[in-house]
């Protein structure tokens, strides 16, 4: 892939040198990443989920909630593309205004997550010490506590519903963050850049915004976005048992959960939702190793 | 050697002390009112009482007492192996522990061993494959490996295995058929895990020079491979296994509850459900348990794994 631009970076230095805008470098870091299918596809998938939970009404024609008993169960087809549930209501259309619950449980979790983790990772990282080995030991407390059992502890403590349950969740992906920012911290706090920063008279506040967070950036936004995933699936599970939203709002995971009582009958009522999750979380996974690996 | 095992020791339980704290201060602090969700509960409302039978409640539960006077009574009960009652079930939690815990330890049992074998067969498949195009969709396939939701996972399998061949039961925790299908669902993830790590393993195994004298002394690929490679690469995964106690137990509560087995992983779902504090305590304290032990055996597993690794120092002062 370096051979691919390298003519390119050659004909830009021979012209004469112009400071590239942030769009401009973003847009030539990503155009040879989209000429991969696998990339494009899965970045296709990511952003459909997106719209989905922006503008669920957008991409279909049908009500959610309508339903018709004479079409129950109807098997996938051309007009019901994902087939129809028990009470003939369309399982796509479900599918899809599901994702805005589902996506935005998940963008909260994370969050709360990036906000909780950046913030006691910096802190560890940069007052060091004492603050340091006390943010530490909470941290290693939290990793004993397997993050579903935590979860359903503090759902049991605040309540069923979509919020509970991102915050719950949220709160179980705190430690993963909070040690990856504290290790990248660690590690920029060391650079000559920083030393220069700080004999320059800039504070320690000014450092920490300019220098400091923007370098240790990239491992934490890779994380990000497999949490993400991860959020979409533990928030799917927790309302799969039964502590989402409220019928007849329905998560991802409570569309797989109801569709398990017809098993047998219409086993697409929980498969191909399943299938649609598995798909986004995929995508979300096959995007973060992109970015990791080119990062390198 | 010794200072080493009594200082990990004393570190496991100070961890597992600060799991339970935290998980009581989540359980009896954050809610609103406690009493109202204990006595719901335990079948009662809350707005049907007098002031008396309210407070008579209150002093039941033990919730007239101060916050630390609480924690400290509770503390000290669990240490002696009195978990409490459970309040929508009316028996101690210790036995409804020692009934169910059986159940999860085998099939977590049976679903690590899976995991491993799983895990590792894969990636050893992926390193000694030649053929380019398979290589690479063998090395996608731990991504999608923890892409599946576990549920969505047991239920294909049980509309595969169960309604559509007829090997195994769906449902049911009687006799090993039945564990089968939970067990392969609960493996998958961990699986997925061990077999990316040791993909990633191997590629940076193959570029070390120990491997070129294994060349050099005429053994063929197969044989370097096993002999040499696999275990200096295999090494991170005995960690691993540690860490992913935590998503097994985890993906235990989803497995048991579909597959109705009677595990502790559902009793916790229907706590969780009937909101009986007590019992969802202590299972998160046994499960948080369970997690030091487990990482405490493996980290006194390595020095005998990798010679390497001696938590002794080995330089003496100058």
């Amino acid at each position: 892939m370096t051979t691919a631009t390298r003519p390119h970076t050659t004909q830009a230095a021979a012209s004469a040198w112009k400071r590239r805008s942030r769009l401009q470098r973003f847009s030539q870091a990503l155009s040879p990443l989209l000429r991969r299918p696998g990339f494009s596809l899965a970045l296709l998938v990511v952003l459909f989920a997106l719209a989905a939970a922006l503008v669920p009404h957008g991409l279909t024609s049908f009500d959610p909630y309508a339903t018709s008993p004479a079409e129950k169960l109807r098997a996938p087809d051309a007009l019901h593309w994902f087939g129809t549930d028990e009470l003939g209501r369309d399982l796509y259309t479900r599918v899809v205004y599901g994702a805005s619950l589902s996506v935005q449980a998940a963008l909260l979790a994370v969050g709360i997550a990036l906000a909780g983790g950046l913030g006691l990772g910096v802190l560890a990282g940069f007052a060091g010490g004492r603050t340091d080995a006390a943010i530490m030991r909470l941290i290693d407390v939290l990793l004993a506590l397997p993050g579903l059992l935590l979860a359903l502890a503090i759902v049991t403590a605040i309540g069923f519903g979509t919020v509970p349950v991102a915050i719950a969740v949220g709160v179980g992906i705190i430690p993963g963050f909070a040690r990856t920012t504290r290790a990248e911290v660690l590690r920029v706090k060391t650079l000559p850049y920083v030393e220069a920063a700080r004999l320059g008279g800039a504070s320690w506040a000014r450092t920490l915004l300019r220098h400091v967070l923007p370098n240790a950036w990239g491992p934490v936004a890779v994380l990000a976005t497999l949490d993400f995933g991860a959020a979409i699936l533990a928030t799917a599970g927790l309302s799969f048992l039964g502590f989402g939203a409220a019928p007849p709002a329905a998560e991802w995971g409570t569309l797989i959960a109801n569709g398990r009582h017809f098993l047998i009958t219409a086993p697409w009522v929980s498969l191909l939702p399943g299938l649609f999750v598995v798909a986004v979380v995929f995508s979300l996974n096959h995007l973060a190793r992109t970015f990791e690996e080119n990062a390198r | 050697m010794n200072r080493y095992l009594i200082g990990r020791i004393g570190q496991a339980l100070l961890v597992l002390w600060g799991a339970y704290t935290v998980t009581y201060f989540i359980l009896y602090l954050l809610p609103g009112d406690t009493l109202a969700i204990m006595l719901s509960a335990s079948g009662m409302e809350a707005d049907g009482l007098s002031p008396e039978d309210l407070a008579k409640a209150r002093a039941y539960y033990g919730l007239d007492k101060g916050i630390f006077e609480q924690y400290f009574d509770l503390l000290w009960r669990a240490l002696h192996g009195d978990l409490g009652q459970s309040l929508s079930l009316n028996r101690p939690v210790t036995a409804l522990l020692a009934e169910r815990l059986p159940q999860t330890l085998s099939l977590a049992g049976l679903a690590i061993v899976l995991s491993l074998l799983g895990g590792i067969g894969l990636a050893y498949l992926t390193a000694y494959l030649q053929w380019r195009p398979l290589k690479v969709a063998l090395a996608r396939l731990p991504s999608l490996g923890f892409s599946v939701p576990v549920f969505w996972m047991g239920l294909l399998l049980i509309q595969v295995f169960a309604f559509g061949l007829g090997w195994f039961p769906a449902t049911g925790s009687q006799g090993l058929a039945s564990l089968v299908l939970p067990a392969v669902t609960l493996a998958i993830p961990s699986a997925a895990v061990y077999a990316q790590v040791l993909q990633r393993g191997f590629q940076g195994v193959w570029q070390e020079p120990y491997i070129a004298t294994a060349y050099a002394k005429g053994l063929s690929r197969a044989q370097v491979q096993a002999r040499h490679a696999l275990r200096n690469a295999a090494l991170p995964i005995l960690t691993l296994v540690g860490l992913q106690v935590g998503n097994t137990v985890s993906g235990a509560v989803l497995v048991e509850t579909i597959f109705s087995r009677n595990g502790v992983g559902r009793l916790a779902q229907e706590a969780v459900l009937r909101q009986d504090i007590p019992v969802v305590l202590a299972i998160v304290a046994v499960s948080a348990a369970a997690f030091v032990l487990v990482n405490l055996i493996v980290d006194l597993l390595y020095p005998y794994l990798d010679p390497r690794i001696t938590h002794a120092a080995k330089v003496t002062r100058a």
